[in-house]
């Protein structure tokens, strides 16, 4: 059983933008969907992965990319040939 | 190489299309000349890509996704780009940012989804192919819905490189056309390695159809007519089970338990995928801008509240809810745990019959809006799901109507045997045209 608190909290740890008049909503939806995945209690055991599974590794080698020309047009706001992003302090 | 160029101005009346390429240019070689329209997903050089969300309005890719490449080397013309379900989100293509597409042949009905705009553009004949992707259902359920065929392939068979990732460990991008045998032909293009994707398989497809299936041992596990599944779909595609019958092939009823938890496994799985995979859009490097004069989290709460649909929304919550500290056993872990078990079953399964088969979808078409509550959409998922899960091949092929509507047989096979998923879905086609 989830809360609108819960449901506040997880929105604020994914970043997701909520306001309060879709909290009722997004709970009562949350709480049906997360009681149907009460089945997955009945599952036996954990998952044992498989032996034959190995890493998909490759040299480091330099290959063409990119030019900063490119990667930025599609960018918000740029400032001295680099993304500008919101302020983090 | 000299190219040419096409005129493509569909009449494009169901919003199958976010973006038409009017006059694209086409080169020579085995799809010289064919007009094929591409899921909004999928990226493709400078032409806009927005994966039917409004976080992505007016981006224009600066590269092509693998598959485009491929399709481009071989003389096809790229006609535009299709609507579909927000990032993948959904089984009716009503979750777009831009509106929904209408089945053709009922515009008082869904096309499916999430690939509902190459579906739906293929049925009307607006082109003759098209590509979609598959999470958990999102080729098979179009196909199925507007009568054409589509393929899910092997994970690892068709590159990932360039598609918009929404749940990197179920997706792949596969062919959708009016036959077996076209479908087949677009496969042949777009499968194949690419280093890029780092789970891409060395194993092209080279296959041209076979209808013989004397001796294929289909399986047919109880659990795809069970509860839930319309009696009248039901007893369509036990119809089309019997025609394979008579062309000699060998039905054997089975069970697969994992199907149980098979819908939960996926759900828990792709939305805790997309959680993270959803992370990068922040309007700082595409979309439409953040506001920078403000703190961090504020501007990147703005724009996601504002651009993303509510199924998205919903998805990466729920995604973050089920890895948070706490839940993560109880959820994710259990989750791998039932995927697993749906692996199991399949391999256990593929010891005794050569390909699996049942309905598509679990009713026709549904009416615009019917779906509005978000566990009754997932659960119409279930019989398409397992194959994403477990990473074999899966197609859907028209197989009669039920109300006027098209039903879809589902035919799965063993890892890399797309081939043999083609040739009985083939075979049953040749057998009613």
């Amino acid at each position: 059983m989830v809360f609108e608190r819960d449901v506040e909290h997880i929105a604020g740890l994914a970043d997701i933008g909520i306001v309060k008049e879709e909290l009722d909503e997004f709970t009562i939806q949350f709480n049906r969907i997360l009681d149907y995945f009460d089945i997955l209690d009945t599952v036996e055991g954990d998952c044992v992965y498989e032996q034959d599974r190995y890493n998909v590794l490759r040299e480091d080698v330099i290959s063409p990319s990119l030019s900063q020309e490119d990667a930025l047009k599609n960018a918000g706001e740029t400032e001295d040939g680099f993304f500008k992003a919101p302020r983090v302090m | 190489m000299a190219h040419s160029r096409l005129s493509f101005t569909p009449d494009d009346r169901v919003n199958a299309f976010l973006t038409t390429c009017p006059e694209p240019e086409y080169g020579t070689g085995r799809l010289e000349g064919l007009a094929i329209a591409i899921k909004d997903n999928i990226s493709t050089k400078g032409i806009r890509t927005t994966a039917g969300s409004r976080i992505l309005e007016g981006y224009v890719p600066p590269y092509d996704a693998h598959v485009v490449s491929l399709l481009l080397a071989e003389g096809a013309a790229i006609a535009g780009k299709t609507n579909m379900d927000e990032f993948g989100m959904g089984t009716t293509t009503e979750n777009s940012g831009y509106g929904p597409t209408l089945n053709p042949l009922d515009t008082g009905r869904v096309p499916g989804g999430s690939s509902g705009g190459s579906a739906a553009a293929v049925a009307a004949g607006m082109v003759r192919m098209a590509l979609g992707s598959d999470t958990g259902g999102s080729i098979r359920c179009p196909a199925a819905f507007c009568g054409i065929v589509g393929l899910k392939p092997t994970y690892g068979r068709v590159s990932r490189y360039g598609l918009i990732a929404y749940a990197n460990s179920l997706e792949q991008i596969g062919p959708m056309a009016r036959t077996v045998g076209e479908t087949s032909r677009l496969m042949q293009v777009i499968a194949g390695y690419d280093p890029r994707d780092s789970t891409s398989i060395e194993q092209p497809y080279c296959h041209t159809p076979d209808k013989n299936i004397q001796g294929r041992r289909i399986g047919v596990p109880e659990e795809f007519f069970g509860a839930g599944v319309d009696p009248a779909v039901a007893a369509k595609a036990w119809e089309a089970i019997e025609v394979l019958e008579k062309k000699g092939a060998e039905i054997v009823t089975c069970r697969m338990p994992g199907m149980a938890y098979a819908l939960a496994a996926y759900y828990v799985t792709c939305m805790s995928e997309a959680s993270s995979n959803l992370a990068r859009f922040d309007g700082v490097r595409y979309g439409p801008a953040a506001d920078t004069k403000k703190p961090w989290h504020e501007a990147f709460q703005e724009r996601r509240g504002t651009s993303f649909g509510k199924e998205v929304r919903r998805r990466i919550m729920l995604g973050t809810f089920a890895l948070s500290s706490g839940y993560y056993g109880k959820y994710y872990a259990k989750a791998q745990a039932a995927r697993q078990q749906v692996k199991l079953d399949f391999i256990r399964l593929y010891k005794e019959v050569d390909v699996l088969a049942g309905p598509t979808m679990p009713t026709i078409a549904f009416r615009l809006g019917e779906k509005a509550d978000p566990l009754s959409m997932y659960l119409s998922d279930i019989l398409t799901v397992p194959a994403n899960l477990a990473g074999v091949p899966a197609i859907s092929v028209p197989c009669g109507t039920v109300d006027g509507m098209p039903v879809g047989l589902q035919i799965m096979g063993r890892h890399f045997e797309d081939e043999a998923v083609i040739d009985t879905a083939f075979a049953y086609e040749q057998a009613v045209v």
